[in-house]
C-alpha cells in the first residue's frame, strides 16, 4: 500500500539510544560528524569505530538496516577511494600501472576518506533510525528556539515540518486515488518517452494541487478554531528533560573528542 | 437563565466569484440553552454551515449580533475565549488533524491555551477516554478509520473543555459504522458531560434524538421545534426538498391511503406501536 511508505527511516524501539533526548542526539551527531574530520591516525579511526559500534549495539537496530544506507553511496565511496589512492602525491611506490602510481600515502589517504564517508552515513542514519520524525522536529524546534531573539521563525519552521509529515501519507493516498480515477478514464502514465510521461502527469498534478490548497484552507480554519495563534504563549504537552542517560552520552562523546584530539595533535 | 448561544437578527453577506453580493444568512434569530442538543438541517447553500462558523467567531455577522455565553463575537479581545467556549468539528476528518500522533493532536488545543504540561497530559487522557480512543493514543492518524479520526477531532476539542460543541456535518464523509460511532459519542457528551451540542447534518435520522430541530432554507429558519413537531410537517419539508426519516415517510404514505396513523412517529418501535393499535 502506498500509505505504508515511511518517511525518513525510523525504526521504532525502546532502546537507550531511542530514549535519548532528541536535542542531545542531534548535537552529538553533529559533534560526531565534525570529529570524524579530525581523526588522522588508524588509532583515531579505531576509537571512532568503537564509539559508533557501541551506539549501534545499544540502539538494538539490526545491522543490515544501518548498513542499508550505505548501498546507494557505494559507488561514491569506491570512487573516492580510488581517486585518493591514485592522486595523492607520495614517494613510497608500492606498484605502478601505466602512469597510475599506487603509493603508501595514497592508500592511507584513500582508506581514510572511504572510512570517513562510511562513518558519516552510519552516524546520521543512526540518528534518523532511532528518532521519530516528531521528536526530531521537536528537538530541532527547541534547539533553534534561542534564535527567536533574532526573529528566526523556529516555531513556524517546526510547525511546517510537522504538518508536512502529517500530510505526506494523506497526499500519497490521494495521488493513488486520482491516478486510478484517471487510468479508469484511459490515462496512460506508463508508456511513451520521458516527455510524454511528464505530460501525462499534468492531469494528475492539477487536481492534486487544487485539493492540497483546499486542505490547507480547511486546516488553517480548524487550527484557528482550536485557538492557534502562532508560537506565542504556547506550551507543550511533552517537556524535554535531559536525564542521566543524556549526560552519560555527552560524557562518552566528550571522551571520544578528547581522545581524537590528543591522538591527532599531541601524540 | 441566559441562553448560552444567542443570535439576534444575524445577516451575513459575502461576495461571490462574480462579485455579486450573496446573503448566506438572512435575519437569523435564535436562542440555545445550556445543555441543549440542537440539530440544524437544510440542504447545501441553506446557510447552515455559515451559521455554524458564526458560533465560534470564524465569521462575524454583517449586521446583527451573536453572543456566546454573553460574549459578543465582534469583540476581538474575547476571540480566543469564545473559540475555547465553542469548539468546532469540521466535515473532513483528514483536514483538521494537525499532528502525526493522535495524542499530540489532542494536545494541540490545550497547548495553544498555554496550559502547564501536567494539565495537558491529564486533559488529553480524559478526552481520549471520553471518546473511547484511549488505546489509540500513540497511533498515527492516517491508520485510523474515518469515524475514529472524527472522534479524535472531537477529543481535540474536548481537551479544551468547551461548553458548546458545534459539529459542521461531521458525518457527511463517513460510512454508516463511522456515522454511528460519531453520533453515539456526541450524544454521550451531551447527556453525561452536559455539553451543549449544535449538530449540523443532512441525515434526517440524526435529528430524531435531538431536543430541538431547526430547518434552514435560503439563510432563514423556516421551521423549528421538537423532532415530532418538525417532522410531522411532511408537506413543508418536501416542498423545500428535504427528506423526512423513513418511518415518518411511511406514516405519511399510510395516512395518504386512509389509515389512521399519527404523523409524529420517528422510530421503528413507535411505528410498530402505532400499527398494532389500528
Amino acid at each position: 500500500m502506498i500509505k505504508d511508505i515511511t518517511i525518513g527511516q525510523f525504526f521504532p524501539g525502546q532502546s537507550p539510544i531511542h530514549k535519548l533526548d532528541p536535542r542531545v542526539k542531534i548535537i552529538l551527531t553533529f559533534v560526531f560528524i565534525v570529529i570524524i574530520f579530525f581523526a588522522k591516525t588508524y588509532l583515531g579511526y579505531a576509537l571512532i569505530f568503537a564509539y559508533i559500534a557501541l551506539a549501534m549495539w545499544l540502539s538494538e537496530v539490526p545491522i543490515r538496516y544501518i548498513l542499508r544506507g550505505l548501498k546507494p553511496l557505494l559507488f561514491i565511496i569506491v570512487l573516492t577511494f580510488f581517486i585518493n589512492v591514485f592522486f595523492t602525491p607520495g614517494n613510497k611506490v608500492l606498484f605502478q600501472v601505466w602512469v597510475l602510481k599506487f603509493t603508501q600515502e595514497g592508500l592511507r589517504q584513500g582508506v581514510f576518506m572511504a572510512l570517513r564517508l562510511i562513518l558519516l552515513v552510519i552516524g546520521t542514519s543512526l540518528l534518523t533510525l532511532t528518532t521519530s520524525p516528531i521528536s526530531l522536529t521537536d528537538g530541532i524546534e527547541r534547539l533553534l528556539q534561542p534564535l527567536q531573539v533574532v526573529r528566526f521563525p523556529a516555531h513556524e519552521l517546526a510547525m511546517m515540518m510537522t504538518i508536512a509529515l502529517r500530510f505526506i501519507p494523506t497526499l500519497l493516498e490521494e495521488t493513488d486515488k486520482i491516478m486510478k480515477a484517471q487510468m479508469a478514464r484511459g490515462a496512460d502514465f506508463e508508456s511513451g518517452n520521458l516527455f510524454q510521461r511528464a505530460k501525462a502527469l499534468v492531469p494528475l498534478l492539477v487536481p492534486l494541487f487544487i485539493s492540497a490548497f483546499r486542505r490547507a484552507d480547511e486546516l488553517a480554519m480548524a487550527m484557528e478554531s482550536r485557538c492557534y495563534r502562532g508560537g506565542k504563549n504556547r506550551t507543550r504537552m511533552k517537556v524535554l528533560k535531559a536525564a542521566r542517560r543524556d549526560y552519560l552520552a555527552v560524557a562518552v562523546t566528550l571522551l571520544l573528542v578528547v581522545g581524537i584530539l590528543l591522538d591527532s595533535y599531541v601524540l | 437563565m441566559e441562553p448560552i448561544i444567542r443570535l439576534q437578527d444575524v445577516q451575513f453577506e459575502y461576495l461571490s466569484f462574480e462579485g455579486e453580493e450573496i446573503a448566506a444568512l438572512n435575519g437569523v434569530t435564535l436562542d440555545i440553552q445550556k445543555g441543549e442538543f440542537v440539530v440544524i438541517i437544510g440542504h447545501n447553500g441553506s446557510g447552515k454551515s455559515t451559521l455554524a462558523k458564526h458560533l465560534n467567531a470564524l465569521l462575524r455577522p454583517s449586521s446583527g449580533v451573536v453572543w456566546i455565553k454573553g460574549m459578543d463575537t465582534r469583540d476581538e479581545d474575547k476571540l480566543w475565549e469564545i473559540r475555547q467556549t465553542a469548539g468546532m468539528v469540521f466535515q473532513n476528518p483528514d483536514n483538521q488533524l494537525v499532528a502525526t500522533v493522535v495524542e499530540e493532536d489532542v494536545a494541540f488545543g490545550p497547548e495553544n491555551l498555554g496550559l502547564p504540561p501536567e494539565e495537558i497530559q491529564r486533559r488529553v487522557a480524559e478526552a481520549l477516554k471520553a471518546v473511547g480512543m484511549q488505546e489509540y493514543a500513540q497511533a498515527a492518524p492516517h491508520y485510523l478509520s474515518g469515524g475514529q479520526k472524527q472522534r479524535v477531532a472531537i477529543a481535540g476539542i474536548l481537551a479544551m473543555k468547551p461548553e458548546i460543541i458545534v459539529l459542521d456535518e461531521p458525518t457527511a464523509m463517513l460510512d454508516p459504522v463511522g456515522r454511528r460511532e460519531v453520533m453515539e459519542t456526541v450524544k454521550y457528551l451531551n447527556k453525561h458531560e452536559g455539553i451543549t451540542v449544535v449538530h449540523i447534518t443532512h441525515y434526517m435520522e440524526e435529528a430524531v434524538d435531538a431536543d430541538r430541530v431547526i430547518v434552514m432554507e435560503q439563510g432563514k429558519i423556516v421551521l423549528q421545534g421538537t423532532p415530532q413537531e418538525v417532522f410531522s410537517q411532511v408537506e413543508v419539508l418536501k416542498e423545500i426538498g428535504l427528506d423526512v426519516p423513513q418511518v415518518t415517510e411511511l406514516a405519511y404514505r399510510l395516512r395518504a391511503e386512509g389509515l389512521d396513523v399519527p404523523l409524529n412517529v420517528l422510530k421503528v418501535e413507535e411505528m410498530v406501536d402505532a400499527i398494532c393499535r389500528l
